[in-house]
């Protein structure tokens, strides 16, 4: 069951959007018949502070509860975060992992950064993205838009029609269609190396 | 058999699935007070309430020792009640759990396991629900959203039994079931409310043709045999649970028992534990068999009644056994369902050893790996190494 299983460890700093992205991309990998689990690391609520999310897909029912301590994929929602031992951003991680990071640098400047040999690292500069296309500074939709790219868990037109009927009913269609606009260009902007 | 009912695949947390759980069952009273991270459970359900979907009366009140009274007082009057806690307000009901069990009362509760003050803590352990072990509630523990979903509703149909009377509680791991986003197969409205069906009542307040008195002085004269009418009940929840849970599974397919077996035919090596737990327990004991360890897990669902003798039969045989508790019992000797498991073993020919793990108070994570030292030291056990009969699990002693 691990074997086909995805983990993935979201880092971001408080009110970067983290536990909706989480939970949204466990929601929407329903529609492929597929299992999702995802969840945040409930601490103290704070703007600002390092929070960690987790999301779990697997074509059959998942069963662990324990936090990911071993991921496939790391997203990093605050690039702040890399610089800082606390978040544990490479913690757990090997030359298997994949990093997906958004930053304006490529790929090649954040391995200079962090020491992760031979793990594959995908950048894209989603907060740009998000307010070009938005108006506000909140990375985390046009995250889950790269890491469909980096991680094809679904096609990306049902991904964006999962998020419509999700977030429709919650925000303005000039938000929903802002956030629609960004996952897409994040899908198609983020490179790697 | 009958057919099994085509069920819609969703995603919701633990707290919105008993929500729905508890909507389904079309209560007519619902009272409760907000305590993280019951919290959400609520919410959801009023948010049903307030657009239609359900019928209930919400009684807001302003404590939660309120909450379980006016629950109380609506179960007296005929009602089908509903309430749900955590923590420190399941602490702050106390006197009344008591009261909804001795009433029979077949009251519902979602109890949301949360630690226990002092310190302040909101993450997951039992002993909200450990500390009313002895209250007469029926006491499920639940692996995962959908346990969760389908034991809220099984537990109408036990606990409102004519032989039963008696309230239940669901318990499920706080924040890591209640807030996780999971998939889970929910019934649609009819099927579920066919399967719970409407409420019956045998006494109530409210029919003038036949006035009754409710909760009133008991003292050395009657008090006791009240009592044991109360303990005579007990064992009667097995029966009733077992036909309750044939139904769900001819309906479901979903089987429910006092307990589940998983990989525990053959094993030498067993781990008991109630909750998320189990599921994180299962994948480490995958592992585990992949090697060719005899292992395998009991992960108990009725903590109360507790089916000691049932159980017999299932702890018989074995080399070594490890019961994890999510609780402390503070100068006692081991965790309740340590004290339980090995009671119940008590003059089993060839008993194995037993011994207890005491692990995530206050939300510690439960971890791949600690499920893992635990079956190493199982290993060590059944090859006659030594090994305390207490121990903790995840905690930098």
């Amino acid at each position: 069951m691990a074997a086909q299983m995805v983990e993935i460890r979201w880092h971001a700093r408080g009110g970067q959007g983290a536990k909706t992205a989480a939970t949204f991309v466990a929601q929407a990998v329903l529609a492929k018949g597929k299992y999702g689990q995802g969840f945040p690391e409930y601490g103290p609520e704070r703007r600002g502070a390092p929070v960690r999310g987790y999301t779990r897909i697997s074509s059959t029912p998942i069963r662990r509860h324990c936090g990911i301590e071993n991921p496939n994929i790391v997203v990093v929602l605050d690039s702040s975060l890399l610089d800082s031992t606390a978040a544990g951003v490479t913690a757990g991680t090997d030359e298997r992992t994949v990093f997906l990071i958004n930053t304006s640098l490529a790929p090649d400047e954040i391995r200079a950064k962090i020491n992760v040999p031979g793990a594959k690292i995908y950048t894209v500069d989603a907060t740009k993205i998000a307010l070009d296309n938005f108006g506000k500074p909140i990375p985390n939709m046009p995250m889950t838009g790269a890491l469909l790219a980096a991680e094809p868990f679904m096609d990306l037109g049902e991904f964006l029609d999962a998020m419509k009927v999700k977030f429709s009913t919650k925000f303005s269609q000039a938000v929903v269609e802002g956030n629609l606009r960004a996952v897409e260009k994040a899908y198609n902007e983020v490179v790697s190396a | 058999m009958s057919k099994v009912l085509q069920q819609e695949l969703v995603a919701l947390s633990g707290n919105e699935a008993v929500a729905y759980a508890f909507k389904q069952a079309r209560p007519h009273v619902a009272s409760a007070f907000p305590i993280t991270p019951q919290t959400e459970m609520m919410h959801k359900f009023a948010e049903f309430v307030a657009n239609g979907e359900s019928t209930a009366e919400m009684i807001l009140v302003e404590s939660e020792h309120s909450a379980m009274s006016a629950a109380v007082g609506a179960a007296a009057a005929g009602a089908r009640t509903i309430t749900a806690t955590s923590s420190a307000g399941f602490a702050l009901m106390w006197e009344v759990v008591y009261i909804a069990a001795s009433l029979r009362l077949p009251i519902q509760m979602a109890l949301v396991n949360r630690a226990l003050s002092g310190n302040i803590n909101i993450h997951c352990d039992h002993s909200d629900s450990m500390g009313g072990r002895d209250a007469g509630w029926i006491h499920h523990f639940c692996e995962n959203a959908q346990e969760a979903y389908d034991t809220g509703l099984i537990n109408f149909r036990i606990s409102e039994h004519m032989d039963v009377r008696l309230p239940a509680m669901v318990n499920y791991d706080g924040f890591i079931i209640s807030h996780k986003e999971d998939a889970l197969y929910l019934l649609n409205d009819d099927a579920a409310f066919d399967f719970v069906g409407p409420y019956k009542h045998k006494y109530t307040l409210l029919d003038p043709a036949r006035p009754l008195t409710v909760g009133p002085l008991d003292l050395t004269d009657y008090y006791f045999e009240h009592k044991w009418s109360q303990l005579e009940t007990y064992p009667r929840v097995f029966d009733v649970a077992r036909d309750v849970f044939d139904e769900f599974a001819d309906l479901t397919g979903r089987r429910y028992g006092f307990w589940e077996e998983y990989k525990l035919d053959d094993a030498d090596l067993v781990m008991v534990v109630l909750g998320s737990s189990a599921g994180t327990a299962k994948d480490v004991i995958d592992e585990y068999r992949d090697k060719g360890v005899k292992v395998g897990l009991l992960k108990l669902r009725m903590f109360r009644p507790f089916p000691a003798e049932q159980l017999q039969p299932v702890l018989a045989g074995r080399k070594a056994i490890a019961v994890l508790d999510r609780s402390a019992s503070f100068g006692g000797w081991g965790g309740p369902v340590f004290t339980e498991i090995r009671s119940a073993a008590y003059g089993l020919p060839g008993a194995a050893p037993i011994h207890n793990w005491i692990y995530g108070l206050g939300g510690r994570d439960f971890e791949l790996g600690h499920a893992a030292e635990v079956i190493e030291a199982l290993q060590k056990i059944a090859a006659g190494g030594e090994q305390p009969i207490h121990n903790l699990l995840g905690c930098r002693a």
